[in-house]
């Protein structure tokens, strides 16, 4: 078994009579992209501090590469990128004077720091605006660099909190994909944003937080299967209705199936493996398929049925 | 020392490009310099001369002294010129045309009135327009009849009673003679006070060393506000690093400011710094107590914009205290040794030291006392800092 890139067990924080994270804990393995979803001042910028090195804990443990990590931490914290929510950089310094400044930081010099500054700008997609100060970048354009940043010293951790708050679609789609391409090369990735669609696009795995505690954590099917949500289908049909359901109600992996109107609606596990039986055994039954409706339950109603509310609540 | 050097070139490199900051290090001292200069520092450098004019319609062998003997040996200085005029109404004519920023009138009488027991008089008449003039005119007759007072207090003192009249008019003809003469002079090697271009010059740049080494210590303010701090901490660095850099960007803006205006002005506006070795100290000394406390005052505050807000206060009441503007050691009352809990007034101490000394050496006293305030203000400040570098 490898060693995970980072694990930290029961960590603790609170400001005051505040609990801010209560006892979270959980691991990432190299390549690994895992997403922390939770709402706003659910604890995940709180515990992400405390994971990089930059807030005190209260209690509880941080491994980065089986080394421990405090907030004195120093060679720890070169294996970790890390990408705050709020756009930290220099707005009267260039984009490469910025990254040129972080680069050294982390001890990078000469040759080996120009190639790499020339190789996270093509990533972040600035390399032609490299030489303008910062102030003039767009709000897209600062996010990217952003990320670069975090990107600039090959670390084998990535914390990104919540990297595309405030960020234009287009913008927030090149961010994705990057960090898709960062887990493809095999880094491990904490990802941490109160957006369903992010966790469920990117996220390997996902920890569901809320109120500074970890109320699940597993692969987007083993959240969902752990409410016992299952996938629904409407398929409107033509011709011979009941016969379509009967055939339906045949397979396995169905578990309901109800008409209406011109419409058969099922409920099925793993309604993307099962569609093409289903399909096949309506054609069977003398029915014509029109269109297809698959509804698969997502994170949003794992954390609705978790914790009582909705993610945007 | 690699990272504290690191943050403070990316310091240095934004502060630079910041016009405010160079503003308010360079151009503003070297410009309020100028015109302190250009309105008072005439009567030490020479540069300014006031122009005079004298009436004497006493002729006698007193208003001969004032006219003959005071008036030249001032105007040897290089203070002012003075001319003769032949009558008040001419004289008047010129005060009020501006030729004359003044004029003296010795009237009929002066003479007599010095040698018998009434009020001698020298009536100053003077251009609106020129009130420095006038005033520095009317020292210039108060000193006179101060000098004259006195021989007459001495000339009563020393003779005997039943003196003959030769014998008294002879006393009071020798003490008269011996009279000091009213001088306006540039400073020498040992007066131990700074000449007035040398004075502001010195004033302002001291002055606003409290505001430019605000910008290294307050920037950690900013660093949290744009969140770069964060960024700063989880880099593989210690919190002193980070600390010793934003101190260190404080201490070489400051270091620069003083000494560009210290060429600036030496080159531009004649000041007569002194030793440069003396010099060296003081500046090294006194932006280090600089340093210590703007450190202090920013780590009282919660935004960078509340620091400076603070920092101009204290920046403003020290220099007051601390005599840039107007010599505290002149002011009555306890001013003079509540200034002494500045770094300013140990500043311009230690110049004033140096100006009446040529041996480095003198500003010791001035630089120990920097390095006191210094040394106590840092070390407040370090704890204080400590925990502003801190989410």
């Amino acid at each position: 078994m490898t060693t995970p890139v980072l694990e930290c067990r029961d960590l603790r924080k609170a400001f005051g009579d505040l609990v801010a994270v209560n006892g979270v804990g959980f691991s990432v393995a190299p390549g690994e992209t895992y997403g922390l979803l939770g709402p706003n001042g659910a604890g995940k910028t709180t515990t992400i501090s405390m994971i990089a090195g930059l807030l005190e804990r209260d209690g509880g443990e941080v491994l980065v590469e089986g080394a421990p990590l405090t907030t004195t931490s120093v060679a720890t914290k070169s294996a970790i990128g890390y990408v705050p929510q709020d756009i930290a950089i220099y707005p009267d310094l260039t984009g490469r004077e910025n990254l040129r400044f972080f680069g050294r930081l982390y001890g990078m010099t000469g040759d080996d720091l120009a190639r790499r500054m020339d190789e996270v700008l093509q990533v972040v997609a600035l390399a032609d605006r490299a030489g303008d100060p910062t102030r003039e970048y767009s709000g897209g354009m600062k996010r990217r660099l952003n990320i670069g940043i975090g990107l600039l010293h090959r670390p084998t951790l990535l914390i990104l909190d919540e990297p595309t708050v405030g960020v234009d679609p287009q913008s927030r789609n090149a961010i994705l994909e990057s960090v898709d391409q960062l887990s493809a090369a095999g880094m491990a990735v904490l990802y941490t944003t109160h957006y369903m669609e992010e966790a469920e696009r990117l996220c390997d795995r996902v920890g569901i937080i809320d109120l500074g505690e970890l109320k699940a954590e597993g692969t987007r099917r083993e959240l969902v299967s752990m409410v016992g949500e299952r996938d629904q289908v409407l398929l409107a049909l033509a011709g011979d209705l009941e016969g379509a359901a009967a055939a339906c109600r045949a397979l396995p992996t169905v578990h309901h199936v109800s008409t209406k109107d011109e419409h058969v609606e099922l409920v099925v596990d793993e309604a993307r493996k099962t569609l093409p039986a289903i399909l096949e055994a309506v054609s069977d039954a003398g029915a014509a398929v029109r269109s297809v409706e698959v509804t698969e339950p997502d994170l949003e109603a794992v954390f609705l049925q978790l914790t009582g509310k909705a993610l945007r609540d | 020392m690699r990272v504290a050097l690191l943050i403070a070139a990316k310091d240095l490199r934004q502060r630079l490009r910041d016009r405010s900051a160079i503003m308010v290090a360079f151009v503003v001292p070297l410009g309020l310099a100028f015109v302190f200069n250009a309105t008072l520092g005439g009567i030490s450098t020479g540069g300014t001369s006031f122009r005079y004019g004298v009436v004497d319609e006493d002729r006698s062998q007193v208003s001969a002294v004032f006219v003959d003997d005071v008036l030249p040996a001032v105007q040897e200085g290089g203070a002012i010129r003075v001319r003769t005029v032949a009558s008040e109404a001419d004289g008047r004519r010129m005060v009020a045309d501006g030729e004359l920023s003044a004029l003296f009138v010795v009237p009929a009488g002066f003479g007599s009135a010095v040698e018998g027991s009434d009020a001698a008089r020298i009536r100053v008449i003077g251009d609106v327009d020129e009130p420095t003039g006038t005033q520095v005119a009317r020292s210039i007759a108060s000193r006179f009849a101060a000098d004259l007072n006195a021989v007459r207090v001495a000339v009563a003192t020393v003779a005997a009673p039943g003196e003959t009249p030769t014998a008294l008019e002879a006393l009071v003809q020798r003490a008269a003679a011996t009279a000091t003469p009213v001088e306006v002079v540039d400073v020498n090697a040992t007066t131990r006070e700074l000449d007035t271009t040398t004075y502001y010059a010195a004033g302002m740049a001291v002055f606003f060393l409290f505001f430019t080494v605000q910008f290294g210590v307050a920037s950690l303010l900013d660093e949290r506000k744009d969140g770069t701090l964060s960024r700063l901490l989880a880099a593989p660095i210690g919190r002193a690093p980070i600390l010793g850099g934003k101190l260190l960007t404080s201490f070489v803006i400051g270091t620069l400011s003083m000494g560009t205006l210290i060429v600036a002005t030496s080159l531009l506006l004649g000041a007569h710094w002194g030793n440069p070795l003396g010099v060296a100290l003081l500046v090294v000394s006194g932006v280090l107590a600089a340093v210590g406390i703007m450190s202090i005052v920013a780590t009282l505050a919660k935004t960078s914009e509340q620091a400076g807000n603070w920092q101009s206060i204290i920046a403003v009441v020290l220099g007051m205290l601390g005599g840039v503007f107007f010599p505290i050691s002149q002011a009555p009352g306890i001013l003079p040794t509540l200034s002494l809990l500045t770094p300013q007034a140990w500043f311009l101490r230690g110049l004033s030291d140096l100006a009446g000394d040529t041996g480095w050496t003198v500003v010791l006293p001035a630089v120990l006392a920097m390095l006191v305030f210094a040394v106590v203000t840092s070390a407040i400040a370090s704890v204080r800092l400590d925990r502003m570098a801190r989410l």
